[in-house]
């Protein structure tokens, strides 16, 4: 049979994903020191776990609302009141979900009619443009410069904006650049936003994950935008939670009536188990974050220094778990480079390709991996740059 | 506590070089600031966790509750650094509740701790009663699991 003439052509038309080439690379390969993992490498903290078990044991296996437990809901309203500084109603503001992923893929499917534009700033995150694709959205991408701490500056996102843009979306901390957007710019973002009427769309999953001291600002907090913006959030990176697969949305009710009615059809409700150990995270999980904090902190400032001494030039990323280091100079593709580093060393870390066109050059190195690690792959990485 | 002396407190093996990364200094004030805190006192010394059963250790230990007498003055102090000068006894602490000092003792044999509560703790003056109670399996030391085979394996590569 001709599959090909079966697969829908929006479907088809979604390339590879640059992460899973290099992936099947890797795989089965022994010995790998990987840079190219995208989850914390602390497991679950304890207390969490054994709040999920404990369910279990109550035999607490059933459906929930398709909104969430209300009793989850609440403590999220409380969490996201207190660390964002916006005020969602339980109830009716909140909807929790099977990962920040399918939050994404919600807002966007409630939001596009066939065609709307949806700007967003690149490098990003690999199911960005894909998940626009698939709402039948026409993916607008900006893309931002390491000029700029790849951060996105409001005069190019002006650029973008036409008739027919309708949601922006939004990641800071970015991964995979661990860029942050600064108050000034994000003030500059959000006045356009008001000026064009866009929805905005912002996945603020590593805001947790900021150092320096510095707090984390979600444009749902600056004047005028709570009514417009879509705030997403979740428990995989802060918590080390990936495998729970839960997130949040947090909007204004008619947007998170109209991702519901999608999520009850597609999902029903997020995994009974997930959302006890999520409410257990809220409720006890700070010291436990803080402490995974101050661990990346401390992988950052090494890998920052480390990648800078070797001539492979990187900004110091305020946010989540990834550096993004300029390789330019070596004459390589990023792939080439991440593919020799491999084949070379043994070190893997993903192409910045893999994040979208203006990744190109660059090279996602996640911290999230012991010391020991990170200083073997750094000497190897060193050692690599010397036989180009 | 300092992240230096948290960073040690898990891993006193680990290396000036290692700590000088982590922690964004040189290896010559890391290597200072212990020194400084090894002569005071601060660090007392280091020492590794041991599964005995994997060392084939088969030394016993007890963990004995101690009633004592406080003494005017000296409350408990001196009595308690009496019994913790034995070489037998591992750690010594004063606690709170139904007795007054936990002193965890190691011997040999089954024997040899039993003689040594029976003869040097118990007939120590001020002390008023003891019980003891032997250790069966560990499960956890000073932080550490003693669990061999719970090891989780994260994607080499993920988005």
């Amino acid at each position: 049979m001709d599959y090909s003439a079966k697969i829908a052509r929006n479907v088809a038309s979604i390339p590879r994903s640059g992460i899973r080439d290099f992936f099947e690379l890797v795989q089965g390969r022994e010995g790998i020191i990987s840079l190219g993992v995208g989850e914390p490498d602390f497991v679950t903290p304890w207390h969490i776990r054994e709040a999920a078990i404990y369910s279990l044991e109550r035999g607490q296996t059933t459906y929930t609302s398709n909104l969430g437990l209300l009793s989850l809901r609440k403590a999220i309203s409380r969490y996201v009141g207190e660390f964002f500084e916006v005020q969602y109603d339980a109830p009716t503001e909140v909807l929790v979900t099977v990962g920040v992923s399918e939050a994404i893929d919600l807002a966007l499917r409630a939001l596009l009619n066939p065609g709307d534009e949806v700007i967003f700033h690149e490098p990003c995150y690999v199911s960005y443009s894909p998940s626009i694709v698939m709402a039948y959205g026409s993916a607008v991408s900006v893309e931002t410069s390491k000029e700029d701490a790849f951060s996105l500056k409001p005069e190019k996102l002006a650029e973008a904006i036409t008739p027919r843009s309708r949601v922006l979306m939004l990641n800071f901390p970015t991964n995979p650049t661990g860029a942050c957007a600064t108050l000034e710019d994000l003030q500059g973002i959000a006045d356009l936003a008001i000026k064009h009427d866009l929805i905005v769309l912002t996945d603020e999953i590593y805001s947790e994950l900021r150092y320096d001291g510095e707090k984390h600002v979600s444009i749902a907090s600056l004047p005028g935008m709570k009514e417009r913006t879509i705030l997403l959030h979740g428990f995989s990176k802060a918590f080390a939670m990936t495998g729970f697969r839960l997130g949040y949305a947090c909007a204004p009710q008619p947007i998170i009536e109209a991702m519901m009615k999608i999520h009850q059809y597609s999902m029903l409700c997020a995994p009974i188990m997930s959302q006890n150990a999520a409410l257990e995270a809220l409720e006890n999980g700070a010291p436990a974050v803080a402490k995974m904090r101050e661990s990346y902190h401390q992988r950052r400032d090494f890998l920052v220094k480390r990648l800078n001494e070797m001539g492979l030039s990187c900004h110091t990323p305020g946010g989540a778990f990834y550096v993004f280091p300029d390789i330019r100079g070596t004459g390589l593709s990023s792939k080439e480079f991440a593919m020799r580093l491999l084949e070379a060393e043994g070190v893997a870390a993903v192409p910045g390709s893999a994040f979208g066109a203006s990744g190109e050059g660059f090279l996602r190195c996640c911290y999230a991996t012991g010391i020991d690690d990170l200083r073997v792959a750094m000497d190897k990485m060193e050692r690599f740059l010397g036989t180009i | 506590m300092s992240q230096l002396l948290q960073l040690l407190r898990r891993k006193a093996r680990i290396s000036n070089h290692e700590l000088a990364d982590l922690l964004s200094m040189t290896e010559g004030e890391i290597a200072e600031k212990i020194r400084v805190w090894e002569s005071e006192g601060t660090i007392l010394g280091y020492h590794a966790v041991i599964d005995p059963e994997s060392a084939g250790d088969t030394s016993v230990s007890a963990f004995i509750e101690v009633k004592v007498t406080p003494e005017r003055g000296g409350g408990f102090d001196r009595l308690a650094m009496r019994i913790a000068r034995f070489d037998q006894v591992v750690s010594c602490y004063l606690a709170s509740g139904g007795y007054d000092l936990m002193v965890v003792v190691e011997g040999g044999d089954l024997r040899e701790v039993a003689r040594f509560v029976s003869e040097r703790l118990s007939t120590l003056e001020g002390v008023l009663s003891t019980a003891t109670h032997f250790r069966l399996k560990t499960y956890k030391e000073n932080g550490f699991l003693f669990d061999h085979d719970s090891a989780t394996e994260r994607l080499a590569v993920s988005p």
